[in-house]
């Protein structure tokens, strides 16, 4: 499907199109819960924009919500080079990975399969509270870790 | 009693008791310690709430123990010690302790435990930094010891959940209760 903002995207000069990095994101029913850059070695950060299009591939995550029977939907969105993966867990949190083309797909898989194991452990603290932002270092500590692992 | 021995009763008192599933046990735990955390405005009351909650569980637990566990009385505050560490705590928390820092009069020990099946997936938020979260633990002894005639305080001195490498109970024996009959079983 053609974004409104394509148009406009493709009108900027070229010195301005911005290099995406790597992101991943989960997000709840209602808002996002974490958030982190993964700067890989070809690319360079662009920070909002990146979110911009996670968010903007929400709707179609829905969608193959709907669609799908696994935990795991693969590449639901794609924005010029880089591809949106999704992966939703049993209590409807989302992750999403914005990645390049190149990414292998059992390495996304064995990531969100990791970071959804990560997140039980957090969900099973008894003061975590469900669908609020995950402010847990040691949480952020380990996913950085996966990160690292399976997709730098 | 040798070492080897307290741990052998240790375990066969262990296989002897029901078990629950673990999880389950640090579930329940941890929502008991939110709800009080919801119902008293300071940290230090819901900390005196555990020892409290503990201090009743414990003044219960040592007819059962004594009971499962089959040994003969201690013959000593030390024997004591390595009973509570070998063989009550594998017997109902499934981890043995260990006794250590004892003080030159024999009345004063720290119990170290590697693991805590309750906090286990706990971390604390910053805000609850000060709450000594098994606290029931510190009760729990206080009260089963009370029952063999042995008043003392029990607090959390090192904690996992508070950024220490171990968990340290440390024991103080403050008197040891004589058993006084009743007035009305005195003879005039």
């Amino acid at each position: 499907h053609r974004r409104p903002n394509d148009e406009a995207f493709a009108q900027l000069p070229h010195r301005l199109i911005p290099v995406l990095a790597t992101m991943f994101l989960i997000v709840g029913r209602s808002e996002p819960l974490y958030e982190l850059e993964i700067p890989t070695v070809s690319t360079a950060s662009a920070g909002s924009l990146d979110q911009f299009v996670l968010h903007s591939a929400l709707d179609l995550v829905e969608t193959a919500m709907q669609q799908h029977t696994g935990l795991f939907l693969r590449t639901v969105d794609s924005f010029g080079d880089l591809l949106v993966s999704a992966y939703v867990t049993p209590t409807h949190v989302k992750f999403l990975l914005l990645h390049e083309r190149s990414r292998s797909e059992d390495a996304i898989r064995s990531f969100f399969g990791d970071v959804q194991e990560l997140y039980v452990k957090l969900a099973m603290n008894p003061f975590c509270v469900y669908d609020t932002p995950i402010v847990s270092k040691g949480f952020d500590d380990r996913v950085r870790l996966l990160a690292s692992k399976y997709l730098a | 009693m040798s070492a080897r021995s307290h741990a052998r009763a240790g375990d066969v008192a262990w296989g002897r008791m029901t078990k629950v599933n673990g999880e389950l046990f640090a579930l329940t735990y941890g929502a008991m310690v939110k709800r009080l955390l919801e119902d008293h405005s300071e940290i230090d009351e819901v900390n005196e709430h555990l020892e409290k909650m503990g201090y009743n569980i414990g003044i219960r637990l040592v007819d059962e123990f004594l009971a499962k566990s089959g040994l003969p009385p201690c013959s000593g505050f030390v024997e004591t010690a390595e009973v509570v560490a070998k063989v009550a705590f594998r017997m109902f928390l499934g981890v043995t302790a260990d006794v250590t820092g004892w003080n030159p009069e024999g009345t004063v020990f720290s119990l170290l435990l590697a693991d805590n099946p309750l906090a286990e997936f706990v971390e604390l938020p910053r805000q609850y930094r000060t709450l000594s979260y098994s606290n029931i633990l510190c009760g729990v002894l206080r009260g089963a010891l009370e029952m063999i005639q042995y008043r003392v305080e029990v607090q959390f001195v090192r904690d996992v959940l508070r950024g220490d490498d171990v968990n340290e109970l440390r024991v103080e024996l403050k008197e040891i209760m004589n058993e006084e009959m009743s007035e009305e079983y005195k003879e005039d």
